[in-house]
């Protein structure tokens, strides 16, 4: 099965109901994907498909077949997405388990929606759950990558 | 081949599953709603001044059945068996597993109890979500049986004239019946897609444990077309 992650192609012999995510983890060693819940209620295995947020733990990978994957570690060369500096330079995480998923949701809204509004964010972001409590610090992240005021904290 | 071991994931996600009791009983509610919908059944001929003698009693049939339309060739008055088609079509119609698609607002719902949809997601331009949070980020064209997510071509909400989630079969008949509040679909495209549409057809294959709306998409399609052909009559409010 062919897959293209990350921009480089992949030929998988795996079963095609595999979940991506095991695919992308065990197989292919991308383990910047975390394995939250398993039945797509917590958002930490959000990974782009054709763009498109999606959850990999519930996403067989015949459902990718000959489309593309990026996944954290494919984000940007040198983890320089304006979302993924916007992160660092307000320290987002804390224990950082959520936030490879919360980063790509939040890529994904801003490429659909370069300047979103708080409700935006807010409906865009309620699937991404952090147990370490983030969430004024994503959605101020998520702003200053917009270009939009911070928001503090 | 490289396999993997679903019954650790499917492990996990029961004793998840425990922990967040998303599934409620659902025996009680449809009990009671079948009470609901053979008192609907018993007063068909009291509405519009029609004495009540000339509406035989239907067959009885159980909560996940439907009546076939030739079940109403017992009720002579012909507006008054097409009242009574809509009524038997209405158990479709306002099944939880189908009207949780039919929300009035934006928040879709779940379950049996209807319950708003968790993650709390929302309805989005094209009644598929919105960006970051669509519907297909976890639904996907057809159930997903270890991760109990549904799913059917097209995943999406009903259009927002076609919710009636709270709403009763006499003003969701009124509803269908209106061009101008029903987004001017004809009476024809609704009974197509009654009839034929695939996410509408999920309704009675929603899979895992959940409970189907009654009878046949099949059967549904065939009330909701002798219905029409009968002349589309709404219920009265006291046939509710």
């Amino acid at each position: 099965m062919k897959v293209r992650v990350n921009g480089v192609e992949h030929s998988l012999d795996v079963d095609p109901e595999m979940p991506l995510l095991w695919a992308l983890r065990d197989v292919l060693g991308l383990t910047g994907t975390k394995y939250g819940c398993g039945e797509a209620l917590c958002g930490a295995c959000t990974v782009h498909l054709d763009g498109h947020a999606v959850r990999s733990c519930v996403t067989p990978v015949r459902r990718v077949e000959g489309r593309a994957v990026t996944t954290i570690e494919g984000l940007s060369a040198t983890t320089n997405h304006p979302v993924q500096l916007a992160w660092l330079e307000l320290r987002v995480p804390q224990c950082g388990f959520c936030q490879g998923g919360q980063i790509m949701t939040a890529a994904a809204l801003l490429a659909a929606k370069p300047q979103p509004t708080d409700d935006d964010i807010d409906a865009a972001m309620v699937g991404n759950l952090c147990r370490c409590g983030t969430y004024p610090r994503i959605r101020a992240a998520i702003r200053k990558a917009a270009g939009l005021p911070e928001d503090k904290p | 081949m490289i396999e993997w071991v679903p019954g650790v994931q499917r492990e996990f996600q029961l004793s998840h599953r425990s922990l967040v009791a998303r599934d409620a009983p659902v025996q009680p509610f449809a009990m009671q709603r079948e009470i609901i919908m053979a008192a609907a059944i018993s007063v068909a001929g009291c509405g519009g001044g029609s004495p009540r003698s000339t509406s035989p009693p239907l067959r009885a049939v159980a909560a996940n059945e439907l009546r076939a339309p030739a079940d109403f060739a017992v009720i002579g008055d012909r507006a008054q068996r097409s009242r009574a088609l809509f009524v038997e079509a209405s158990r479709v119609l306002m099944h939880p597993r189908c009207a949780n698609c039919h929300p009035v607002g934006d928040e879709p719902r779940h379950d049996m109890t209807m319950v708003p949809h968790e993650p709390p997601v929302v309805r989005g331009s094209y009644d598929a979500g919105v960006a970051g949070m669509e519907c297909q980020t976890c639904h996907q064209d057809r159930n997903q049986q270890l991760a109990r997510v549904p799913g059917a071509p097209d995943w999406r909400l009903a259009p927002i004239e076609l919710g009636w989630v709270g709403k009763s079969a006499v003003e969701i008949c009124h509803l269908l019946t209106d061009p101008q509040r029903n987004g001017r679909r004809s009476l024809a495209r609704i009974v197509a897609g009654g009839s034929r549409d695939q996410l509408i057809g999920w309704g009675w294959h929603p899979g895992d444990d959940r409970e189907p709306a009654p009878g046949t998409q099949q059967q549904f399609g065939a009330l909701l077309s002798a219905w029409v052909e009968t002349g589309a009559a709404c219920p009265e409010e006291s046939q509710r």
